[in-house]
């Protein structure tokens, strides 16, 4: 059974979708601007499920009335990283929500192996079941 | 890209004479409305709104162009003020933001106000970040710099200066469509700083000077501003306000709209003092309102013939 179709990585919003374009990526970010909420861009190498914590590029940009210069830091940062997995977070800071409310990827590796399953087995031939990135046998830097 | 054939094609498959309703677009943008504003806000300033309506002209056309498939390249709209302090650089680069969006040319047309603070670090690998925060603010919109003449300091060839400058040049240049620069600052000063940076001159489309007031601009001015704050004239204080102009642009230190606004605060404060100094009189509204000739005459431009308290710090813009 195929369990990674298509070999994507379905993280965050609009993932199941064709990469979104630029002007797409725009729109959104616009609806987060005119929710207050601050944007910024994140990137990693170590796509697993439970690596909540991606680096930053760069600080959340805050006050910003127009989408196009998150953009631009989206450009440098697939610049820079270029087979790297790029997401832009929303991050809301109303009291009660102080989360992010939007998170999708906007670049992605050109190939994605994506993550297999690891059984160990424990007492009483009991299974403990982890998933693996198989990208991350490789040292950082070197993944993609 | 995609669409380059098609403009190619344009031009030779709309016949020539298709009629265009330049008339129609004019109205559905609403420019008149903000030119209108401008004209009654913004009393004299004749070079400055010939230019915005030039300006507001090409926008236009260059819409209906592209309705036809024509090629309609964005125009550089960075510009240059300058002029002497009081003029009203600040106040129309305010309204520029509202100008271009109504044209359709920014997309938020909010006015970020720097200085070579907020752009220029302290030490090495500051200033980038920090410029391109700034830039970063202003995309959609207007980013007004201030006295751009002290980015560049050609005493110190360390300073971080350079740096901003070459990072604003490229985002003046590669997203143009993305936000317009205005430089502001003293005619001279701004003259020996593009000297110095001949690519930031080159770059700037729109130089335009802003001439100094003439004494009854000045009043008409003052008349603005007063109601504005709902305040009026009596006919003689309008009289002593205008020989008061008139003493007090020989004398130095004069800024123009800034010193009537000055004086017009002055004038307030006698007025209510005055007010106050004849106990038992019935006031009425109109006291309250009127700023009379005696507020007016009362200040030491009259006595002394020096300019009232007005610091130094009134010259800057």
């Amino acid at each position: 059974m195929m369990t990674n179709h298509g070999n994507r990585l379905t993280q965050g919003q609009f993932s199941f979708l064709p990469d979104l374009t630029d002007a797409e990526i725009s729109a959104q970010i616009k609806y987060a601007l005119k929710n207050n909420w601050a944007v910024s861009v994140e990137y990693t190498d170590d796509p697993h499920p439970r690596n909540t914590y991606w680096e930053m590029y760069g600080m959340p940009m805050f006050d910003l009335k127009d989408p196009a210069g998150i953009l631009m830091e989206i450009n440098n940062c697939r610049k820079t990283f270029p087979n790297h997995y790029i997401r832009v977070t929303a991050f809301d800071s109303t009291r009660g929500w102080e989360t992010p409310r939007m998170s999708y990827i906007v670049n992605r590796p050109k190939n994605e192996p994506g993550f297999g399953v690891v059984r160990q087995e424990s007492r009483g031939r009991n299974i403990r079941y982890t998933v693996h990135s198989y990208a991350t046998d490789k040292p950082e830097g070197e993944r993609y | 890209m995609s669409e380059k054939p098609d403009e190619k094609k344009a031009l030779h498959t709309v016949p020539e004479a298709t009629p265009v309703d330049l008339e129609a677009a004019f109205r559905d943008s609403q420019v008149q409305e903000v030119l209108d504003k401008l004209d009654r806000e913004l009393i004299g300033l004749r070079p400055v709104k010939t230019r915005i309506r030039e300006i507001a002209a090409l926008l236009l056309v260059d819409r209906l162009r592209k309705g036809l498939g024509l090629t309609a390249g964005a125009p550089s709209l960075h510009m240059c003020f300058t002029g002497n302090p009081g003029t009203g650089k600040t106040t129309v680069a305010m309204r520029m933001g509202e100008i271009l969006k109504r044209l359709g040319y920014v997309r938020e047309g909010h006015l970020v106000t720097v200085t070579r603070d907020d752009l220029v670090g302290q030490y090495i690998g500051h200033t980038a970040p920090k410029t391109k925060e700034v830039l970063k603010k202003a995309m959609g919109g207007v980013l007004f710099i201030d006295e751009a003449y002290y980015l560049y300091k050609p005493e110190n060839e360390r300073d971080y200066g350079a740096e901003s400058i070459e990072i604003l040049l490229q985002v003046m240049e590669n997203q143009r469509e993305d936000l317009v620069v205005i430089l502001a600052g003293y005619k001279a000063k701004m003259e020996r700083f593009f000297q110095s940076n001949p690519g930031m001159s080159s770059r700037i489309a729109h130089h335009i000077d802003f001439p100094d007031y003439t004494p009854d601009e000045l009043v008409a001015i003052a008349k603005l501003m007063l109601e504005g704050q709902q305040y009026r004239f009596s006919p003689e204080a309008e009289k002593a306000f205008a020989e008061y102009i008139a003493r007090r642009m020989k004398m130095p230190h004069f800024a123009n709209a800034r010193s009537v606004r000055n004086a017009l605060d002055r004038a307030r404060l006698r007025q209510a003092n005055r007010l106050f100094a004849k106990p038992g009189a019935k006031l009425t509204k109109k006291d309250l309102v009127t700023i009379e000739p005696e507020d007016i005459l009362a200040s030491r431009v009259f006595s002394e013939g020096v300019p009232d308290a007005e610091t130094p710090k009134a010259v800057t813009l």
